[in-house]
Parts: structure tokens; sequence; C-alpha cells
């Protein structure tokens, strides 16, 4: 094997020998060790997600069908995204909590597009632990601010998906997304 | 072991006096393949295989590792698991492509450390059981091998499956239940995939730990040599450290260069193009054949082709295909019995005159055999086979223990060091130590 | 006494083989096996040059694109490509929006398990080429790794397309029995010489191709078996540019590993 050190070597040569050599055997060495390393790249990327998963990675949702007051869940990146067609009165509700109340400090207006507040889009991922938060169909419990809640561990999130009661630290991710038309979102 | 003059395991610094005092770790690995074992000072290139060898176990097992990562053992699935990490996964065709040239890279290795050891005659006492470990590491090799090529579930993995488990029918009354038990099923299919896959990935862990014996079994008597002569002094010897480990760094560099370029030029130069048409149960392909590696007892196990019927009658008494299982298997389990079957006291090919000539017939008999065993099963490769199946039986059951009786060897050397330096003194100045 | 029972087996093995080899032989002689059509009349692809060949090959992008269009628009009837997805064609060099058109082109199948119905939509970058459906005789393969899948590999398939032909004269007269069945295609580069598959580059011009090369019937066939060496072995180009360094890399540290060997072994003889 390639562990050869260099103190092992050059036995009773004189002291010119000795350097030569420890040079050629430290080299040898080092280039087991580079070429050790190189090696490891693949074996380590190998893990990360592969080019099927990073295509994946963006959503195109058609949001026509959504009437005010109803929210779907879409699957970005195999995850749950909730699209949520704000209602006048959650808006306004939203918007009549002082920032100084909030755990994590945000607008409503920070959180969607400019013109389209009534389109609340985020991760369906609550920031506590990952479960999913019930809220987005029909008679499911949305918690006592009328957004999302976690029935993991009680997280409560408002209208404008902020957290507001239970151990989640954070609001509900808001992901990158645009709308490519009226009706169309592309998340990612 | 080992021989008086063997270094010893000095630690110096406090942290590693401590642990040798608690896990003698590094004590051991000083002992097994550092400064602590002696070896023969004369030992030649065809030495490096064994540490080549283990090298490939640990390739083998680290892509194969992460190839179970990506890998799906399912019939639906699989050949479009194997595509995927060929297209998507992250370096997943090189990957993929390592473990399949690094079996048969495997295979040319440990070909070669056993010839090596027919050679030399490294079967002899007191080296038997490390022969026979070895030979034990080989059949486990086998069947890992055989049982990889059928996880991608192509073609030639499917054929094999079902080619090879039929093998396990010719045995008399139990052959057929035995069979359907293999595969768990009438044919190949999930269960045996799944089966296969789960053995796949354990067998090498288990040829791992033979392999551990097999090494633990070798420090005993100490490495053989080229001139087959024991170590009988300190000057005959080196410390496996630094001396070996430099000669195995290089042998492990040329391997991996030869190695590279196969995986990154020819990666299916080996391969067989049917394994990349999916499995389909319905439809054998033209010509089915195994790995190269398994060619030459392919061809054995091809070349029964008459059953053994009473003369004159038409009662058969052993079967074709029973004779051509029986024969394969003996063609390994044969090598079991090598130590006990070459008597001769010399060990080594180089004072053995008629051995000599007798091994190099054995070699091309092989390669003749791999060749037959490769091509379609039509004249003239039947015939062939017939003959060279025959010589290979010959040598090892009948010619090679004549030999060893009849032969007069040439004088050995009166050591090592006599081989070498062509006196029993060391004339070059004495290392400093 | 090992050797004694060693003997045994050995001349029972020799003794059977050589039963076998002579029964072989006797047939041999008796009946010499007749030359099979096939074997008379198969031909083996001739050399077919391309940029990806050799141990320094690439591809030529355009040459791709090329042959992606003659197998959309001839041999995507029958043959699907469903290890290649639509997002890889960007390696063909199409942008984001072609690649995109490209699949819209395409339907791809969805099962609804709510409500049980086959459906299909508009395929988009990240679906895979669609199955085919064939109702025809014959059983078209999947073309995705077909360069890997057959001796010869592209040179079979461009030898396969330009490769029909009239049954040969001497065929037939000296295997009245093998005339080409109604509905197959003679052909010497198949296997079995009777080909399912009609002759799917008929006439020149049959596709127009956008760089103003001239579409033979020769060039369409090069261009179309190029593509396919792509779409069975996307990562040839990486595999090739990754080789040359590492093994640049393993050949310097080979003779650093020699030298350090040797200087480690200078001053004992072996």
């Amino acid at each position: 094997m390639t562990q050869s050190e260099a103190a092992e070597t050059g036995l009773g040569s004189e002291a010119s020998g000795v350097r030569r050599r420890d040079f050629i055997e430290v080299a040898a060495v080092s280039a087991a060790g580079v070429g050790a390393l190189a090696a490891l790249v693949p074996l380590i990327s190998q893990m990360s997600p592969s080019a099927d998963v990073l295509a994946e990675a963006s959503t195109e949702v058609d949001i026509s069908a959504i009437a005010v007051g109803q929210a779907i869940k879409a699957v970005f990146r195999k995850q749950p995204v909730f699209v949520r067609h704000l209602t006048p009165e959650e808006i306004s509700k939203a918007d009549a909590v002082p920032l100084s109340e909030l755990r994590d400090p945000e607008t409503l207006e920070q959180r969607t597009k400019p013109g389209k507040t009534q389109w609340l889009i985020t991760m369906g991922v609550c920031t506590h632990l990952g479960c999913v938060p019930l809220g987005t169909a029909e008679g499911e419990p949305k918690g006592e601010f009328g957004g999302y809640f976690c029935p993991c561990h009680g997280s409560q999130y408002d209208t404008a998906a902020r957290i507001r009661k239970g151990p989640a630290p954070k609001n509900l991710v808001v992901p990158d997304y645009a709308f490519t038309s009226p009706t169309v979102v592309k998340i990612g | 072991m080992s021989f008086p003059w063997a270094n010893e395991y000095k630690p110096s610094h406090p942290a590693m006096v401590w642990l040798d005092e608690k896990l003698p770790l590094p004590r051991f690995v000083f002992n097994a393949v550092g400064a602590g074992y002696p070896v023969p000072r004369n030992l030649n290139y065809m030495w490096n295989f064994g540490v080549l060898a283990g090298f490939c176990l640990m390739l083998q097992i680290v892509t194969g590792v992460i190839l179970a990562m990506h890998y799906a053992a399912d019939t639906s699935v699989a050949f479009n698991s194997t595509e995927h990490i060929m297209r998507d996964v992250n370096w997943g065709w090189m990957l993929r492509y390592a473990h399949a040239n690094g079996a048969s890279a495997f295979f040319v290795v440990v070909y070669a450390h056993i010839f090596r050891g027919f050679y030399f005659g490294s079967y002899k006492a007191p080296r038997e059981m490390i022969w026979l470990l070895g030979v034990v590491i080989f059949l486990l090799m086998m069947a890992t091998a055989f049982m990889g090529y059928v996880l991608p579930w192509g073609q030639m993995s499917f054929w094999g499956a079902q080619v090879i488990t039929g093998l396990f029918s010719a045995i008399p009354l139990v052959g057929d239940a035995l069979h359907t038990w293999l595969l768990g099923g009438f044919a190949p299919d999930q269960a045996a995939l799944n089966r296969f896959f789960s053995l796949h990935f354990l067998l090498p862990f288990v040829i791992l730990g033979v392999v551990i014996l097999h090494i633990w079994a070798l420090h005993i008597p100490g490495s053989s040599n080229p001139t087959g002569v024991e170590v009988k002094s300190e000057s005959d010897t080196v410390p496996f450290h630094p001396y070996y480990t430099a000669k195995d760094g290089f042998g492990l560099a040329v391997f991996l260069f030869l190695y590279c370029a196969m995986l990154f030029f020819f990666p299916n130069a080996l391969g067989h193009p049917d394994n990349y048409i999916p499995a389909n149960p319905m439809q054998t392909p033209a010509h089915i054949v195994p790995e190269w590696y398994f060619w030459p007892f392919y061809a054995i196990l091809r070349a029964f082709t008459a059953d053994l019927t009473i003369p004159f009658t038409h009662v058969v008494l052993v079967p074709a295909k029973l004779l051509g299982v029986l024969a394969m298997f003996s063609a390994i389990l044969v090598w079991f019995a090598l130590p006990w079957l070459d008597t001769s006291p010399v060990r080594s090919g180089h004072y053995r005159p008629t051995f000599r000539k007798i091994y190099w017939l054995l070699v091309i008999d092989v390669v003749i055999l791999g060749y037959c065993g490769g091509s379609p099963a039509e004249e003239p490769f039947v015939m062939i086979s017939q003959i060279a199946a025959a010589y290979y039986f010959l040598h090892f059951f009948i010619i090679l223990p004549l030999v060893s009786l009849i032969e007069t060897p040439q004088p050995l050397p009166f050591s090592i060091t006599e081989s070498v330096l062509g006196k029993d003194v060391e004339t070059t100045p004495a290392p400093a130590e | 006494m090992v050797r004694l029972i060693s003997a045994l087996i050995g001349a029972f093995f020799t003794l059977c083989l050589l039963i076998a080899f002579g029964t072989g032989l006797i047939s041999y002689i008796k009946e010499p096996p007749a030359k099979t059509v096939e074997a008379a009349f198969h031909k083996h692809p001739g050399e077919l040059a391309l940029q990806s060949d050799g141990a320094f090959g690439s591809f030529d992008r355009q040459q791709l694109q090329r042959g992606f269009q003659v197998y959309k628009e001839v041999c995507s009837a029958c043959h699907a490509i469903k290890y290649v997805a639509f997002r890889d064609l960007k390696e063909l060099g199409y942008n984001d929006p072609e690649v995109k058109a490209i699949a819209a082109g395409f339907k791809v199948p969805v099962y609804n398990p709510g409500t049980g119905e086959l459906k299909t939509r508009d395929g988009v970058p990240t679906d895979h080429f669609p199955p085919v459906v064939y109702g025809g005789s014959g059983t078209p393969p999947d073309l995705s790794l077909i360069t890997k899948a057959r001796h010869g590999g592209a040179s079979y398939v461009h030898a396969l397309l330009t490769g029909y032909a009239e049954q040969p004269a001497e065929l037939l007269k000296k295997y009245p029995e093998s005339k080409t069945p109604d509905g197959l295609f003679y052909n010497p580069y198949f296997a079995n010489l009777n080909i399912a598959m009609p002759p799917p580059l008929a006439s020149e011009g049959q596709v127009s191709y956008k760089d103003g090369t001239k579409a033979t019937v020769d060039q369409m066939a090069t261009d179309v078996a190029a593509f396919l060496v792509w779409t069975a072995e996307p990562k040839l180009e990486k595999r090739h540019q990754t080789g040359w360094p590492v093994l640049g890399f393993l050949l310097f540290a080979s003779v650093l590993a020699y030298m350090a060997y040797r200087n480690v072994w200078a001053d004992k003889k072996h």
C-alpha cells in the first residue's frame, strides 16, 4: 500500500541522498492522497438530487378553478404547496394585525405578489418539524386564527399563513413563484 | 507469527501507548501489514496480486453499496433503475461502469493470484489452509458475480439466471424441487431477483470475513516466495513496510491505470449487448453466454454432450446434463485436493522442469476452454472443448500427481539470500539499525 | 488413497468426454452440419465513421439534431425511446422553449386512479418520450439503447437502414425454402435475414434538414445512427473528458510510485 512513511526509509545512506528520497516518497504518498480525495467527489455527490429530481424542481399550477375562499394542495419538489384564494375578510383580518404582535413579522403584501394579494401561496410544511398543516380542504380545522392548524404539535397560522401560536418558529415558507399568466403560476 | 527477528511495535507517543494497552489495533496492523511482518526479500511482481485482490474487494463493496442506494430490486423497475443510474444520478454512469468492470478486474487479479499459486506451489504444506480458504473465496466470488449479473434484469441477466439455476435440476431425485426452491418459483421472477439482490449484498461481506481468515492463515507460516525455499535467517526477509507497501503501491497505481482505461474508454467491451435489452421471459437470446470469467467452466459444462450408457444398450447410467454439472463443479473442487495430489517436496515450478511444461500446457488449455466457452455451442468449438476439458481433468487428477512422483527436480538454492546474492552472506553494507 | 480416488474420478470424466467427442466426431463426419442460410448470407456491417468514435470521441450536435429530426419524423411512428426524457434534448443544443415545444408535440398517457380513466396530455420537459402503440406485425424495439444492445452498434443501425435489397438469386437457388415470406423484407444485415420493418428511409429528401444538409438516404441513416449513439450513451462525452485527466494523473502517479519503490529498495538487492 502507499502509506510508506518517509521516516522509514533512507537507511544508512548519506545525507543528501536521504533528502531526495524523502522528497520522492512524500510526493508519492501525497499523490495517493490527492487521488483518494478526488475519488471521493463522485462518491459523495452521487447522493445529491439526481437530474430527474432537479428537473422536477419547478411546477406549474392552474389556479383558474380555485374559487374565493378555497384552497388547493399542489405538489412542488414532492412536498405540498398551499394555494389559497383569500376572501376580502381574510385579507383585512391579516392586514389588521400589528407587526409587533408577530413572532416572524411579515405583512401579507410581503408574502404575496403585488396586485395579487388574494393569492396566498405557501409551502404546506410546518416550520416546526415538517408536518402538513390542516386547513386547505373544506371542513378541516383552520385553527384559532382562521389560517392553518398543524395537528402534530398544535402550531396555529393566520390567514396570511403566519405563525401565531404553538411551537413553530417561522411563518409558512413562501416559495419562489411567478404568474406566467393570470391563471397559471410557476412555482420554483 | 513469526520469525524471532520481526520488529516489535514500540509506540512512542503516550496516546498510542495508551491505545496499545486498551485496544492494540495499531500493533495488530503493524504486525499484519506493517514493519512487524518479515517477508521474503525475493518476491516478484506475481506477489502483487494478493493486495490487488483485497483492493478490488473494497472497490466492489464501496461502489456496490452506492449503487444499492439507487437500484430497485423489482422486476418492473430494475432495468429502469439501472438506466436511471446511467443517465440521471450524479456520476452514476461512472459508478456503475466502475462496478461492472470492477468485477472483471477482480477476476483478472484473482486468476493471476491463483495461477501464481499453481506455478509456485503455494498450496503446499505448511500453507494448505491458506489455499483452502482461497478456493472458498473463489467459490463465493463466483456466486456473488453470478447474482450481481442478474440484477440489471436484462436479457442475459434473466437467461443466465434461468440456465445456471437450471443446473441444479440435474441433481437426481431432488433436482426439480431444489430448482424451484432456489428461484422461489418456476422461472426467474420477483422472488428470485429479490433474494439475489439480498445475497449479492451479503456475500461480499462473507468474502471479506474469509479474506481475513486467509490473511491470518498466511501469517502463521509467512509468505511463500519464488524459490519455494523456506525462510532461514533474517537476511532472507525484509519488513513488509516500507518494502512491500512501496512495491504494492506501485502495483496498485499500474492496476488503476489499466482499470481506468477500461472504465472510461471501453466500458462495455467485456459486457454483452443483449444485457441492454430488458428481460423478456418469452424470448431467449440467440446465444447465451455468461461473463468471460466463467467461460472455461461453462465450456466444461457444455462439453458433456453424450449420456453415459451401459455399452451396447440404451440404458442411461448418468445423463449428459448431470455429467456436465458434476464435471463443472469437480473442475473447481479438485483444487481443494491439490495440496495432497501434488506430493513433490519442491514447491516452485522454477526447479521442476516437467511440472513447468504441464503447467504451461494447462494455461494454454484453460485459455482454449475459455475461448470455446465464449463461442456458440456448435462445431468445431464443442469438439475442441471436449479435448480441452479432457486435458484439464487429466492434468489435475492424473498427470500432476504422477509427475510429482516421478520427476527429478533441479537443485534448490540453499537459501533465499543465496538465490538473490549468489552466496548466503549479505555483501552490501549492512543497514544501520 | 487420495491419489487413487482422484485418478479414478479423472479417468471417469476423461472417458465420458472421449465418448462424447467420438460420438460428436462420427456424426460430424457422417452428416457434416449444413451451412444455414443465415451463416451463408448474413453480412456484418462495415465501418461507420462518427465523431463519437474512439477515445477522443465527442458529439456533433448539429448531426444529433438532424438525427433527432429523422427519428421524430420517421422512426417515432413505431419506435419509442422511453429511457430518454425531453429535458435531455437540451444536451443536443436545443434551448428551453424549443424543448418545451418538442415535448408538447408528444402525447403522454396519464392514468387517473380516481376515475380509472386513461387519458393523454401534452408532454412537458420532465416527461420521458412516451411509449408507442404499434398495431402492425412485428415488435418494434425501443431504440433508446439500441446502439449498445446490438453487435456493431451505430454501424449496425446504419447498415440495416441502408441494407434492404432483393433476395439474391443464388440464395433462392440454394435455399428455395428460404424465400422471404410475404410481409417481411430481405435485409442481409438482420440476424435472420428477413425483417418485418419496411424500408423506413426510402427516398432522398424524406426529411428536409433545416441546416441545408442534403438528405440522402445514407446521410439520414448516418444521422439517426449518431443520434441513437447519444440516446444510448448520453454521458459518452463526459466519460471521455473525465477519462483523460484521470489516466494522466494515474500515469504520473505510477511513475512516482515506481521511483518511490526503487528508492525504498535501493540498498536491498532482490
